[in-house]
């Protein structure tokens, strides 16, 4: 459920009440079974992807950083449904989800994973860098809340063009301790731009609790001394982070000003790959995963609003195919030319050195 | 256009007003570079003709502008964003060093960041330790950054334009003792192309290779030199990246010898890269060793007698190169 009450609060506190007026989120009406259909399909689209690269990833096929979305698959699913063509999105290295959410296509995804000529960097990105034109997709970054002002500049060009684009500007709570993040925050405060700031709260920046590296224990008035409307959001309802999302869009598509969304989210599996997840209990995370899992409470939702078993198992199969597509291409593409590791470093035709040898 | 008197900050503004009329993806963002005009006056009054759309005063909040104008620039803006003093570089390197010198190539070569941050550097101001240093190593350390340096009002002009029409990000680090000095110029063409060194003064006897404000150090080196019979070439090399080797090099095989002058400290510096290239490619030309003149390798002091014998000063230059050539 979105917690408004919070956010009005902190909101009043701010210097000047007429510019964070916080939107009313909605009661949530619910997405409705065509569209919850889609999103059960997304998530269980990222669900299987992820299972899959983790799987690859053991087989030794991925190497380097590998950091999984499973648990948190709502929140990327839920804001994406609440965008129109030419928003952009950017976040940090835990991207995978939100490549696939905004309709990049899983076999480049996963290429990428195992570095290979067809990846969506052809193999010079790797897990945490990659990008789409096509799908306003902005990366993919892996130095901690740098980000968050690259995503406030999208914003800025958004309004320097006057376009109505939103720029949805994702990190975790662990960037919320950045300082960068608060300069961007005055900044678009300052600027009204059309920003909406995503916090992933789930719950552990690597191994660091929320509560041993946060003092602020609702993040989602983080952005009150500049007024910047905040509301906490269930992150493992697709249906309340969808509702949460169109509104927040709505107030910044409308020029005024940025918002921010704190995810109450969870992730399953470790920070990365090499991350044993010591520092919470055994059940802790099983108890997330019986009780709170997103893609099991959108199933119930399904199975209530009449979804038949049968349309829900036709999914799963579909994904499933899609992902052994995916993990074959991935496996079966070429290994970057070594001619590569020289191109792109920057796109003049000086010599790839850029100096002009003198012999 | 016809040659005309103009200052290097004068040529700069121009640039920018230049590239601001013709093309409105151009916008200034920074600390003080609309209402008041730019710290050193390089933007003065262009808001009066842009307005604060493109002329964009920020907080401060220098890792923020950066990556904001990194951001802007993967939407294909061309931000300019104003560093106020390269020794912020510091609070920056993140969003230079690992967002806008790695996105082209991360991403596949899907996307770049043509973006210009301006900034300048270097001493005579008594400004200090945290406000008069050279950290063109630090840039030129980087790959995916462009690196120029200009030292006249002309290249202070055309390097400005150039830089405002590349693909790719661009470190633009002016000499904050440059933005008075006048020149008569005409503005109508660069002396040479962008990427491209260029001679300043045409000597046979020893190659002084050098930029931004350390050229006129050279020249009136050169020109003392001159008078003790010894005809000393200066090469500017006027940008850092691209580096023209190829102008270093044919000028080095020519006269057989070479001393690098720069303004930024010694060690582990720009100096030392030039040495070593120098070597490596004109080895069998060489009657000496390089020399590097650079920097102390000290922090900047603000006192001027202490400050100017920071930096390497004529006197010192005409001392090595008499000795090299033993006359």
């Amino acid at each position: 459920m979105v917690q408004a009450g919070k956010s009005e609060r902190g909101a009043k506190t701010a210097r000047n009440d007429a510019t964070v007026t916080a939107e009313k989120p909605q009661a949530v009406a619910g997405l409705g079974r065509a569209a919850l259909l889609r999103a059960y399909h997304d998530m269980v689209l990222i669900r299987r992807f992820e299972e899959r690269a983790g799987q690859l990833y053991g087989m030794g096929l991925i190497g380097g950083f590998c950091h999984l979305y499973i648990g948190q698959e709502a929140v990327v699913v839920g804001v994406q449904m609440a965008l129109q063509d030419g928003d952009q999105v950017i976040t940090s290295y835990r991207d995978h989800g939100h490549m696939l959410a905004a309709g990049m296509d899983p076999r480049g995804v996963m290429a990428e994973l195992t570095g290979r000529r067809d990846g969506y960097s052809h193999g010079k990105g790797g897990s945490m860098h990659m990008f789409s034109r096509e799908k306003n997709f902005f990366g993919g970054h892996g130095i901690v809340g740098a980000q968050v002002s690259i995503g406030t500049g999208l914003a800025f060009a958004n309004r320097y063009r006057g376009n109505d684009r939103v720029s949805v500007t994702y990190f975790g709570e662990g960037a919320s301790s950045q300082g960068q993040v608060y300069e961007s925050f005055n900044i678009a405060a300052l600027m009204k731009l059309p920003v909406l700031y995503v916090i992933e709260n789930n719950k552990y920046g690597m191994g660091t609790s929320v509560d041993r590296s946060s003092a602020s224990h609702d993040l989602s008035q983080n952005g009150a001394p500049w007024g910047i409307p905040g509301a906490q959001v269930d992150g493992m309802d697709v249906e309340a982070v969808q509702a949460a999302a169109a509104a927040a869009v709505a107030h910044c598509r409308a020029g005024r000003g940025p918002y921010l969304l704190e995810m109450k989210t969870y992730r399953y599996r470790g920070h990365s790959m090499s991350d044993p997840a010591k520092y919470r209990t055994r059940e802790e995370v099983q108890k997330m995963r019986t009780e709170r899992d997103c893609i099991e409470h959108a199933r119930q939702h399904l199975l209530a609003l009449g979804a038949a078993e049968a349309e829900l198992k036709a999914i799963e199969e579909a994904v499933k195919t899609q992902i052994q597509e995916a993990a074959d291409f991935a496996q079966a593409s070429p290994e970057p030319d070594p001619a590569e590791l020289w191109t792109d470093v920057l796109a003049s035709d000086v010599a790839a050195s850029d100096v002009v040898a003198g012999a | 256009m016809a040659a005309q008197e103009i200052t290097y900050r004068d040529a700069l503004r121009q640039a920018l007003d230049d590239a601001m009329r013709d093309d409105e993806t151009v916008v200034v963002i920074g600390e003080e570079v609309g209402r008041y005009g730019g710290a050193y006056g390089v933007t003065k009054d262009l808001i009066a003709s842009y307005g604060e759309e493109r002329l964009i005063d920020t907080p401060i909040s220098e890792p923020a502008i950066i990556g904001a104008a990194v951001g802007a620039a993967m939407t294909g803006l061309r931000p300019v964003a104003e560093l106020m003093y390269v020794d912020f570089l510091g609070l920056v390197m993140d969003q230079l060093a690992n967002q806008a010198a790695k996105i082209r190539y991360m991403f596949g070569g899907q996307i770049g960041v043509p973006m210009v941050v301006r900034t300048q550097g270097g001493t005579g101001r008594s400004a200090g330790a945290q406000h008069s240093q050279s950290l063109e190593a630090w840039v030129m350390h980087t790959p995916g950054l462009r690196l120029a340096m200009p030292a006249t009002a002309a290249d202070a002009y055309h390097l400005l334009r150039h830089a405002l029409t590349l693909p790719d990000p661009v470190v633009f680090i002016e000499h904050k003792a440059l933005y008075a000095r006048k020149e008569r110029t005409d503005l109508a063409a660069p002396v040479a192309p962008w990427g491209q060194a260029t001679i300043r003064r045409a000597g046979s006897d020893v190659t002084l290779v050098t930029y931004s404000r350390m050229v006129f150090t050279a020249l009136e080196a050169a020109a003392a030199l001159a008078e003790r019979g010894i005809a000393a070439e200066v090469i500017d090399l006027r940008t850092l990246n691209p580096l023209d080797m190829a102008t270093v090099a044919a000028s080095v095989r020519r006269t057989g010898r070479a001393v690098v002058v720069t303004e930024s400290c010694l060690t582990g510096g720009v100096a030392a890269e030039l040495a070593a290239r120098i070597g490596e490619e004109c080895f069998d030309y060489l009657e000496d060793p390089v020399i590097r003149i650079a920097g102390e390798d000290v922090p900047i002091p603000v006192s001027p007698a202490l400050e100017s014998a920071a930096i390497p000063q004529p006197p010192v230059i005409i001392s090595v190169v008499q000795r090299m050539l033993r006359r």
